[in-house]
């Protein structure tokens, strides 16, 4: 007598009825997870090759360093400096609200300001640039200094939350011992938090710049109208810039034109592209290291 | 952080060697940190208000001008003196709605694949990968649809659907050039993917691995394991991040205004051209001569940062207010 509990053994493995099907849907299911990873890389490479194969061509040494029409030196300087110009005002201030949330704010003073940085990230890049317009631009004229208070504007979320993640690793007992040497508030986060956390924090502020470095909306406002021939770093003139003469010469329609805006597409891909994976690989190990000491 | 205390009772609080001098110079030090700090944030809310502002203020004379009628009216001529965003407004539903349709099952789907099937080895290439897609600036990522995808759009994709899909009236009669509102939705689904995705992800991580377990060991299969337990419990965090990958899709200026066709007229078909809000302010502001096409631009800002901090808000408020929104603040 075998009871119902006992397979029978001469049964073949595989399933069958309703746990067949199940297993089937379960397959599909794990194929087409992993179809649409497949689709967003093909994407990114596709991107991405195009980008290479048709912009190495155009850069050679006078690209890169001369003027319109041989080079597009200028507007490389232009990119730079308003880049800079931006993460000298946001970094100080990014830097100082990670500290706010992290080492003062209590829970009712740490809500409202994660919103608010959170709201700021969320604000369209076009809206900073109508901003930046109707605060510096009207009435006056365009200037590399407008973009860059633009670019700050969208810098300022991204440094302030990636520095108060890193502030938030900072181990607690770094701050106790420094408290049981008596040292004051203030000299302990300057002179011990702040350094323990300082690789994390310039590492958020590159990938804050490498995203603000591409921005175009903002600046197709603030400094577009340039002289494509001229070196400058003079801020408060309209700065020549990489994304605006990308823009201009794709809505020209001109072969020549476009080769061109292929190379400083490479240019702009190949640093963005090389600066946020040195920085995330960096971030990475500085928040391991720190999670651990 | 448990040790916060008052700045001057710490200062007060040592022992009796500390000099008198250097006891004050701390106790300066304390406060002046904190007060410099707390300027900070206050300036970044500061901010806000200042954007909210200006924006209204620049719009003004076209909100006195037009009132709420420009929302739904749908004429547009510079030239008499004649605005109204309601091509607009709807350009920008239907691009952003595709691009989630669209992008949203890829994007929580990847997040699915780099959680519970990718090797860690995978998962560590594959993840990254996912969100340098997003580092790509708009302008490269519209200068290739404009050349590259917009070509193969028009006389592979848009030939197939009409096609195939004829009696629906959103697969219309393909256009000579393929900007096209349907190929706008696409750059914007390209956008939107990694947002979704790497919040999606960080939302499946975070999804106790003992009901999964659990699951599995009452014989549920992985897909079930998907349907019963993990997009449950992170179903209203994903909901979160699907609108914020929609406030990215409404706001996206410059790659749409490069393939979109720059059209003022509402039209059923996808495959004509169309424009959105931020595409028409990027295309039309630098060119506008009369104060009032500025100001209606400015007031197409408006209504584009409405629906954007609205939207953003809907997100951070389903995110806090269900379990699991930590990783939606990410």
């Amino acid at each position: 007598m075998s009871g119902p509990l006992i397979p029978d053994p001469a049964a073949p493995l595989t399933a069958s009825g309703n746990l067949r099907r199940r297993l089937i849907v379960s397959r599909a299911a794990e194929i087409a997870a992993t179809a649409a990873a497949v689709i967003a890389i093909a994407v990114l490479v596709i991107v991405v090759y195009t980008v290479v194969a048709r912009g190495a061509k155009a850069i050679d040494f006078d690209f890169i360093f001369t003027g319109y029409p041989t080079g597009v030196g200028p507007m490389l300087l232009g990119t730079i400096v308003i880049a800079l110009v931006a993460t000298a005002m946001a970094m100080p201030l990014g830097v100082l609200i990670a500290l706010f949330l992290s080492e003062y704010a209590g829970s009712r003073a740490a809500g409202p300001l994660k919103l608010t940085l959170d709201l700021l990230n969320g604000l369209p890049s076009i809206i900073l640039g109508l901003f930046v317009f109707a605060l510096l631009v009207d009435h006056k004229q365009q200037s590399g200094f407008a973009g860059s208070v633009a670019l700050a504007i969208i810098e300022l979320p991204l440094i302030a939350r990636g520095s108060q993640e890193v502030l938030l690793l900072v181990p607690e007992a770094l701050r106790e011992a420094s408290d049981a040497l008596g040292v004051a508030r203030w000299r302990s986060v300057l002179t011990v938090v702040l350094p323990t956390a300082l690789g994390g924090i310039v590492t958020s502020t590159v990938l804050a710049v490498a995203r603000a470095a591409g921005e175009t909306a903002p600046l197709i406002l603030a400094s577009s109208v340039f002289d494509p021939k001229k070196f400058s770093v003079n801020p408060f003139e309209a700065l020549p810039n990489v994304p605006v003469w990308i823009y201009k010469l794709s809505e020209e329609g001109n072969p020549e034109g476009f080769t061109e805006a292929w190379g400083m597409s490479l240019l702009l891909v190949s640093i963005i592209l090389f600066a946020s994976l040195g920085a995330r690989a960096l971030l990475a190990r500085s928040k391991r290291k720190l999670s651990s000491s | 952080m448990s040790t916060i205390a008052h700045p001057a009772a710490r200062a007060g609080g040592h022992g009796t060697k500390v000099s008198p001098l250097r006891t004050r110079a701390d106790r300066f030090g304390d406060r002046a940190l904190f007060g410099i700090c707390l300027l900070a944030a206050l300036i970044a809310g500061a901010v806000i208000v200042l954007v909210g502002y200006q924006i209204a203020h620049g719009a003004s004379p076209a909100i006195s001008k037009f009132g709420f009628g420009f929302v739904y009216e749908t004429v547009w001529q510079p030239n008499f003196g004649v605005f109204g965003a309601g091509s607009l407004l709807f350009g920008t539903a239907i691009t952003s709605a595709f691009a989630l349709l669209l992008g949203a099952p890829i994007a929580i789907a990847i997040g699915l694949f780099l959680t519970l099937l990718a090797p860690r080895g995978v998962r560590g290439v594959v993840g990254p990968l996912v969100e340098l897609l997003a580092a790509i600036p708009s302008v490269i990522l519209g200068f290739w649809g404009l050349l590259v995808l917009a070509p193969f759009v028009q006389s592979k994709l848009e030939p197939f659907l009409h096609d195939k899909f004829r009696f629906i009236p959103l697969f219309g009669a393909p256009q000579t050039t393929g900007l096209s509102v349907f190929t706008g939705s696409l750059i914007l689904t390209i956008m939107v993917i990694p947002i979704v995705a790497s919040i999606s992800r960080d939302l499946f991580e975070s999804v106790p691995a003992e009901l999964q377990d659990g699951a599995s060991a009452l014989g549920a299969t992985r897909w079930e394991v998907v349907r019963g337990i993990v997009l449950p419990t992170t179903s209203s965090g994903v909901v979160a991040a699907c609108i914020l990958g929609l406030g990215r899709a409404l706001g996206e200026a410059i790659a749409v205004s490069q393939v979109i066709g720059a059209g003022s007229e509402i039209k059923a078909s996808l495959f004509e051209t169309g424009d959105t809000l931020a595409s028409r302010i990027a295309l039309q502001f630098p060119g506008a001569l009369t104060e009032l096409h500025k100001a209606s631009l400015f007031y197409c800002g408006v209504i584009l940062l409405v629906i954007g901090l609205a939207s953003n808000l809907i997100a951070q408020w389903i995110g806090r207010r269900f379990s699991f929104g930590g990783a939606v603040n990410g």
